[in-house]
């Protein structure tokens, strides 16, 4: 199956590490996407991040890859990424634009 | 139906991993989770190659229920405590299969994936071997799932509960944040839907919210108890999220999930829908 069939029949993300789909169109998309890391430096895979919007309502939530990547879609505009992992949690604000928006987001030991 | 006979913690969950009678069953979309580590003695279910009609646009009927659960090796009399990522969205849609296929005792994992994952308990990659079963799947209970044609007649008339993002509500989104949006058909929601996000009900860790606190959620947004109550998002299982909410937690009558939901009800032809932020007029 191609990958927007995939996407319209369901609602787990994509595999976050994965090149963006060629359907992907950057010119209208707003695409956040950044690397979930530990105190050490070190990539934090199969971290929860929460995206949430300019009033704190959360809007979606993604695993990040082994890798640590995560990604969302989303719209120019102002949004908190959380994190929850083993290693801890932590937050980013972020002004979004159209095209990609890169974000690394820390976690440490609460 | 209440907190105490359709929930478990992760906690008591890790007392009965072997308990005789007791299956635990990851359900997903995605299930490489599985494959990379599950809760020890649990078997898959994948909701798409699973639990959806290969040729029909509808889920398994009665006899392929029957089938998958016997080949699962589930029995009748087993109790299923069912767990996944997504914060439980198709956990709690499979237990809404469980309970319109009429398996008696059928409980959901608090928390489901993510708790589990945050509170560092153990994970397995072994797949355990469960012995064939002849289950028998009942009629499928009608008093639980809405159709298209119900759910235009309860414009105005019952609960409509839109579980979606309020940016999807709204008409501002087609999908989640986390999937692109290229999609063809119209944004909005069903006139007269009060919109209230399935992640109103779950805490931080994929944990239900106490009763009290679910109770207000609801009440707030205008949800009202004497009248039935429809629910529905995308494609069904974040409103089974919230059905299992109002039905099996907050013990609501005549709660039903429209598994169709916007992504048949946006494709409808003539049918009415609101934009913004407001329910809109019947």
């Amino acid at each position: 199956m191609t990958s927007p069939s995939n996407v319209a029949a369901g609602c787990a993300a994509p595999d976050q590490s994965a090149p963006l789909p060629a359907s992907v169109d950057l010119e209208k998309e707003t695409v956040i996407t950044g690397i979930v890391s530990n105190a050490d430096g070190d990539a934090v895979g199969g971290a929860y991040v929460r995206l949430l919007d300019g009033t704190g309502e959360f809007t979606a939530e993604v695993v990040t890859s082994p890798e640590g990547v995560f990604r969302f879609f989303a719209a120019p505009g102002s949004w908190t990424l959380r994190a929850l992992s083993r290693a801890g949690n932590g937050e980013v604000i972020v002004d979004a634009t159209r095209g990609v928006n890169e974000v690394a987001i820390g976690v440490t030991a609460t | 139906m209440s907190r105490d006979t359709a929930l478990v913690s992760a906690d008591w969950a890790e007392k009965n991993l072997d308990t005789p009678g007791v299956v635990f069953v990851e359900v997903d979309e995605d299930t490489s989770a599985y494959d990379g580590g599950h809760i020890p003695g649990a078997i898959k279910i994948d909701w798409k190659q699973d639990l959806q009609d290969p040729v029909r646009r509808d889920f398994v009927n009665q006899e392929q229920f029957s089938a998958l659960l016997s080949e699962r090796g589930i029995s009748n009399d087993d109790t299923v405590v069912l767990y996944g990522g997504n914060n439980n969205w198709f956990a709690a849609y499979a237990f809404w299969y469980f309970k319109l296929y009429g398996h008696g005792d059928v409980k959901l994992l608090d928390g489901g994936r993510k708790k589990w994952e945050l509170d560092a308990r153990t994970y397995t990659k072994d797949v355990p071997s469960r012995a064939k079963t002849n289950y028998q799947a009942a009629a499928p209970d009608l008093t639980i799932r809405a159709f298209r044609d119900e759910v235009v007649q309860a414009i105005g008339v019952q609960n409509l509960v839109d579980v979606r993002s309020p940016d999807e509500f709204a008409g501002r989104l087609l999908a989640p944040a986390h999937l692109p949006q290229e999609q063809s058909q119209r944004a909005g929601h069903i006139p007269t839907a009060i919109s209230v996000p399935w992640s109103k009900a779950a805490n931080e860790d994929g944990t239900f919210k106490s009763d009290d606190e679910l109770a207000k959620i609801y009440g707030d947004a205008g949800l009202d108890g004497s009248k039935d109550t429809i629910a529905y998002c995308r494609i069904g299982e974040r409103s089974s999220h919230t059905w299992f909410v109002l039905k099996e937690l907050l013990g609501q009558q005549n709660v039903k999930n429209y598994d169709g939901s916007w992504t048949e009800y946006g494709s409808l032809i003539g049918v009415p829908i609101a934009l913004g932020d407001e329910p809109g007029k019947a």
